[in-house]
């Protein structure tokens, strides 16, 4: 996968989540995940295709999600509802909107999909384009979750 | 305009979007808020009470916020009803298909409360000029 696509997920992530949620998380060193096993207890994933193709996927531990969803509705929730399923869609569309803008100054014009959620233990995360995807792991305070990319070009 | 006095409608398909651009609204001084799932419901909403600013979401299933949008554009009675974009869509052929069918202006997200404020307080001025 091309070193590029990093950046503009990083850096879509960091700004989505500070703008809407007033968290500041802190990204970890990127690696790649060769199984389908998601790193989190509910995953947003979004289809891009364009000039680059494949998906995007969030995957947050159910703590840091409730402190980002919470931040964001102004509410304390206290476990995985329906709110929560729909902030982790729409926090998917706005980090893929983030990356693909900052993707187009790169010379990449990618379209999404309508993002969907998957919520559960050890469940699992298919990329359209198969092979390995590339991790961003993000910590809060309250928890960790991982952008999960697989972008071809 | 005072924000107090100005009707939204918030038009998006998520629940928790809906909540937080309420929110937002709320931050900063809007308290006439009414919502909308889709832009079908919108037009109902449009059509039973005087709204003086949509605030809608593009990617919606049914009819998107661009199919919305042109539908208020075509309709006589609410042609004039100023359109506020939400989109995680600022891609520049987007932003052009907007402008083309009449937007007011657009809001790229993640936004501020501010910023949302902005831009409607730009819209209200400039419709009133």
């Amino acid at each position: 996968m091309n070193v590029k696509f990093i950046n503009p997920f990083l850096e879509g992530t960091t700004n989505v989540l500070k703008t809407m949620a007033f968290v500041e998380p802190r990204a970890g060193k990127p690696y790649l995940k060769i199984d389908n096993l998601a790193k989190g207890d509910i995953s947003g994933i979004i289809g891009l295709t364009g000039s680059a193709t494949g998906s995007l996927a969030l995957s947050f531990t159910e703590t840091a999600i409730l402190k980002i969803v919470s931040n964001m509705l102004g509410e304390n929730i206290k476990s995985i509802n329906g709110d929560i399923k729909d902030a982790v869609g729409e926090i998917t569309n706005m980090i893929s909107g983030v990356a693909r803008k900052n993707l187009e100054a790169e010379g990449f014009y990618i379209q999404a999909a309508i993002p969907t959620v998957v919520a559960g233990k050890n469940h699992s995360i298919t990329h359209v384009m198969g092979g390995p995807s590339l991790i961003i792991p993000f910590e809060i305070d309250e928890g960790s979750f991982v952008v999960d990319v697989c972008l071809s070009e | 305009m005072n924000e107090k006095n100005i009707k939204v409608l918030i038009v998006d398909d998520f629940a928790t979007m809906r909540k937080v651009v309420r929110n937002l609204l709320k931050q900063v001084g809007y308290e006439d808020i009414v919502e909308a799932e889709d832009g079908v419901m919108a037009l109902k909403a449009l059509k039973s009470q005087k709204i003086d600013v949509i605030v809608s979401d593009w990617n919606m299933p049914n009819m998107t916020g661009l199919e919305l949008l042109k539908a208020v554009r075509a309709d006589e009675e609410l042609s004039k009803t100023p359109f506020l974009m939400v989109t995680a869509e600022a891609l520049q052929d987007n932003v052009v298909a907007a402008v083309k069918a009449g937007v007011n202006n657009y809001i790229v997200k993640p936004f501020t409360a501010e910023v949302l404020n902005e831009k409607i307080k730009k819209i209200m001025e400039n419709i009133n000029k």
